[in-house]
């Protein structure tokens, strides 16, 4: 069998894999994450609280309501970006006059309250829900098992991130988005509703961390704690990107989760730690992040 | 043109506008006719730029009677007045950078059907041209005035409110701008022009208002402009 510094290849193809899939959901969150702030310049911390939300609301659906996992794909996001809908009018519209420190405060509260309210009710200890029908089993690749709700994983947020940066960076109303990060009140001047496009933009940022938590349901425990543990590493990621860069958060999601699965092959001690290690040496040398502009 | 049975585009009555809690226009009131170029002069400070953007409802708080065509706009969003043909170049120019500078040009969605073509505009400033897919904070000062005049050209706007378009300018482009404004008003626009050069506007204008601590303190005529010579030096310290 064939052996890389002594690891089994499929070994090795299989911590890539994993992540991979890890890195996925690192840039599907820093990906909202980075359109929130391009726009409303705020850093949202209830992130990983509507990731989080997005698992448990797909948990719900079929335990309560028999909604499979299809649907849940289809409404669980929409569910989430009405929310953020909610949030955005009632609350972050207030403040956007004020210090970014108090929208970066809301939403703040916003976690801790909702994943106080989660864990009130559901507990700890974890949900569970089985990898839908179509996707249960595996592919055999020759030199390695991959399976398929991974490779599932892995096609759906490559074409969401894909979307989301086609949208951004090459249509009209991505020009709008763009200009409007830079010079709102002039974009509003042309006749564009800015407003409703700021709210528009906060429910797409939630909405796709809605989706990545439906997609995460299958495969990792459904808790309430599941979007503190993640999101921690995300906002390193965002760090390393560069603060606000779609293209910037897409690469290093996916580049940091495949670091991470290189790491627990070779050096398994340091996997956990490596995106933070890796964040201070960015820091130390490009302090604007890999993809940032430097003000 | 006589005033009598001119159709009123733009009347300001009692306008007064604050940023937090300043207090900067005190009353304003000013009337701008269909095809009428009126330019508000005034010195550094007086309330000239916070009177555009007063009418775009881009200051804090505003109140008065706003008329834009015959409607009440105080109480509008600005992107809804935009939408009744304003359009707006900011003293500060407001080139996007993260754009080239036809999506600069481009960016703005049309307002009517009247909007000038890419062809027509690109024949009014060639160096636009030249410099289509460049980054738009890459030109120079000049061709930035020209993008930024050319963007509101292009969306079709019917008034046109200019924040201080010659300032910093050499003289060739001040000319430049001079025949473009006179060609915009060939073609029926209406033109507020704020301005600091009292030469450049007062060859183009047909009435000028001169700003003082965010009151109208002067309503001068073209053709009384020699016999109030004496007052217009006496506002603008000229
Ligand atoms: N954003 C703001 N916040 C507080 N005060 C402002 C603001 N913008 C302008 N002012 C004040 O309002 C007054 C009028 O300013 P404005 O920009 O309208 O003057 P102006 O006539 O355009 O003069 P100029 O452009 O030559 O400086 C000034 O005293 C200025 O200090
Ligand atoms: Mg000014």
């Amino acid at each position: 069998m064939s052996e890389v510094f002594g690891i089994p290849l499929p070994a090795l193809l299989g911590q890539l894999m994993l992540g991979l899939v890890n890195g996925c959901f690192y840039a599907m969150l820093s990906l909202g994450l980075a359109i929130i702030f391009g726009m409303l310049n705020i850093i949202n911390f209830a992130h990983g609280a509507l990731y989080m939300m997005g698992a448990v609301f797909t948990w719900i659906a079929l335990a309560q309501f028999g909604i499979g996992y299809w649907w849940s794909l289809l409404l669980v996001p929409l569910v989430i970006a009405l929310f953020g809908v909610m949030v955005e009018r009632t609350m972050l519209r207030r403040l956007y006059k004020l210090d970014n420190l108090y929208g970066l405060l809301l939403t703040f509260g916003i976690a801790l309250v909702t994943e106080g309210l989660f864990r009130h009710r559901y507990g700890v200890s974890g949900l569970p829900y089985s990898i839908p029908e179509a996707f249960s089993g595996t592919f055999n690749l020759g030199f390695m098992f991959l399976p398929k709700y991974r490779a599932w994983v892995i096609a759906a947020s490559l074409l969401t991130c894909f979307t989301t940066w086609f949208v951004v960076e090459r249509t009209q109303l991505g020009a709008y988005l763009r200009a409007a990060t830079e010079n709102p009140q002039l974009v509003q001047t042309f006749g564009i509703n800015v407003p409703a496009m700021i709210t528009i933009t906060y429910a797409v940022g939630v909405g796709l961390a809605g989706l990545a938590g439906v997609l995460a349901a299958p495969a990792t425990q459904i808790s309430p704690l599941m979007g503190t543990n993640l999101i921690i590493v995300v906002f390193a990621v965002v760090v390393i990107g560069g603060m606000g860069s779609i293209l910037g958060s897409i690469v290093t999601g996916l580049g940091l989760g495949l670091i991470e699965g290189l790491t627990k092959v070779f050096y398994s001690q340091a996997s956990n730690s490596v995106v933070f290690l890796i964040m201070a040496l960015v820091l130390l040398v490009r302090p604007a992040g890999l993809f940032g502009r430097e003000r | 043109m006589s005033e009598s049975t001119a159709l009123e585009y733009l009347r300001v009555t009692d306008l007064h506008a604050f940023y937090g809690e300043s207090h900067i226009l005190h009353g304003i009131d000013f009337t701008v006719y269909r095809g009428e170029l009126v330019t508000l002069l005034g010195r550094n400070g007086a309330g000239r730029t916070t009177t555009l953007k007063s009418i775009l409802g881009l200051v804090g708080r505003r109140n008065g009677s706003i008329m834009v065509n015959g409607r009440e706009v105080i109480q509008w969003p600005t992107h809804r007045i935009a939408r009744l043909g304003v359009g707006y170049c900011p003293e500060e120019r407001g080139i996007f950078s993260s754009l080239t500078t036809e999506e600069n040009l481009t960016l703005p969605p049309r307002l009517t059907s009247e909007g000038m073509s890419l062809d027509e505009i690109y024949s009014m400033f060639p160096n636009l041209k030249e410099r289509r897919r460049s980054q738009g904070t890459r030109l120079s000062g000049g061709e930035q005035q020209m993008l930024a005049m050319a963007r509101i050209l292009h969306t079709g706007a019917r008034l046109l409110l200019l924040d201080e378009i010659s300032e910093g300018l050499a003289p060739v482009i001040v000319q430049k701008l001079s025949e473009v404004i006179l060609r915009l008003k060939d073609r029926g626009f209406t033109i507020v022009l704020v301005e600091q050069n009292f030469r450049f506007a007062s060859t183009l204008a047909d009435r000028m208002y001169v700003v003082e601590r965010g009151r109208i303190a002067a309503e001068v005529r073209k053709d009384e402009i020699n016999e109030k010579q004496q007052l217009l030096e006496e506002l603008l310290g000229i």
